[in-house]
């Protein structure tokens, strides 16, 4: 079996542990949602609250918004997180890839 | 790493936009040039592990949380500029689906992750390899270093552009508008969660990669590709 082949399945197993990036608790440096700043300044600085709703992502931290308490429930939402992000990204470029590939 | 909607004010993710268009538009008309059939697959794979790697949230001493990014071993694979296409298509995909990552700050995420990151790893990578053997293990310690270089590199520019805001964006009476930490907090924040954690992880990730490619089929590797296609150049010309 060529490389390419075990690698794409390494990328699958990956793609099924991926729930272990859930265990992580604990927040990251500039990451913080306005509230969170709201904590740490007792403020929120105002062009801050108004540009982090400038957009609605469909599945907000790789989340089903409003299932976040069920652990079980959050693990799913992960990994099906997981594989729309490997089906867009790497059907997109297989398919312009192959468009504008030279040979 | 990935900035969020809010932290960079106007002056910084404009101007970031306005460097990143004509990076984009560069890369991807070296693709079109470059790109052959049987690259196709390691590029699309390339964008997916790059997505999926930044899931595996990894905690630090601190109570901090943070990832491998994969864009180091992605640019010594795939070669700086097509690198840039690839980890540029996982961060968009982040940003508009999931929310990591904030649209306007698509272009400033994608200059420290998608830019920084390969071009500085691919550097490191061939600076430290020299002219050693394909199959050598110093390569393998040279895409380690690659990958803990880069990481840490694409951290402080990401502070760098985190502390300036309080700078270029103040109200009259002093307070920030948008990411409200300055230089002297942002900076090392972000820098030594990285030199002391997360980078490693990067290192790690990019050496494992390295070393299975190097043991399996070094033809994928962007130099060994280029060096094969220069020869049989050479030798159409000699023929």
């Amino acid at each position: 079996m060529d490389t390419i082949k075990k690698l794409f399945i390494g990328l699958l197993v990956l793609v099924v542990f991926t729930p272990l990036g859930l265990l992580a608790v604990g927040e990251t440096f500039g990451e913080w949602g306005p509230e969170e700043v709201k904590d740490k300044l007792g403020f929120v600085p105002p062009g801050l609250e108004s540009l982090s709703s400038l957009w609605s992502a469909p599945l907000p931290d790789y989340a089903i918004p409003g299932a976040e308490d069920s652990m079980t429930v959050a693990a799913a939402a992960y990994i099906l997180s997981a594989v729309i992000g490997v089906v867009i990204c790497a059907g997109l470029l297989y398919l312009v890839g192959k468009r504008i590939a030279r040979d | 790493m990935h900035i969020p909607d809010g932290y960079l004010g106007p002056y910084t993710y404009v101007a970031m936009w306005i460097i990143m268009i004509p990076i984009w538009y560069y890369a991807a008309s070296r693709l079109g040039r470059e790109l052959r059939s049987k690259q196709v697959p390691l590029l699309a794979l390339a964008a997916a592990f790059s997505f999926v790697i930044m899931m595996f949230n990894v905690p630090i001493p601190g109570g901090s949380t943070g990832h491998a990014v994969g864009g180091a071993i992605v640019g010594i694979v795939l070669g700086p500029w097509a690198a840039v296409i690839a980890i540029s298509v996982a961060l968009v995909l982040q940003a508009l689906m999931f929310g990591d990552g904030g649209i306007t700050a698509i272009a400033a995420n994608c200059f420290n992750m998608a830019v920084i990151m390969p071009f500085a790893a691919f550097y490191v990578y061939k600076f430290i390899s020299g002219s050693t053997d394909i199959m050598s293990s110093r390569r393998v310690a040279a895409s380690a270093v690659a990958g803990y270089v880069s990481l840490s590199l694409a951290a402080a520019c990401t502070g760098l552009m985190f502390g300036l805001q309080p700078l270029l964006h103040s109200s009259p009476e002093g307070i920030p508008l948008y990411m409200p930490y300055g230089l002297n907090i942002a900076l090392p924040a972000m820098l030594l969660e990285h030199l002391l954690g997360f980078s490693i992880l990067e290192a790690l990730v990019t050496a494992l990669i390295f070393a299975y490619i190097q043991r399996t089929d070094t033809s994928l590797l962007y130099e060994e590709s280029r060096g094969s296609r220069k020869i049989r150049e050479k030798k159409a010309i000699a023929a």
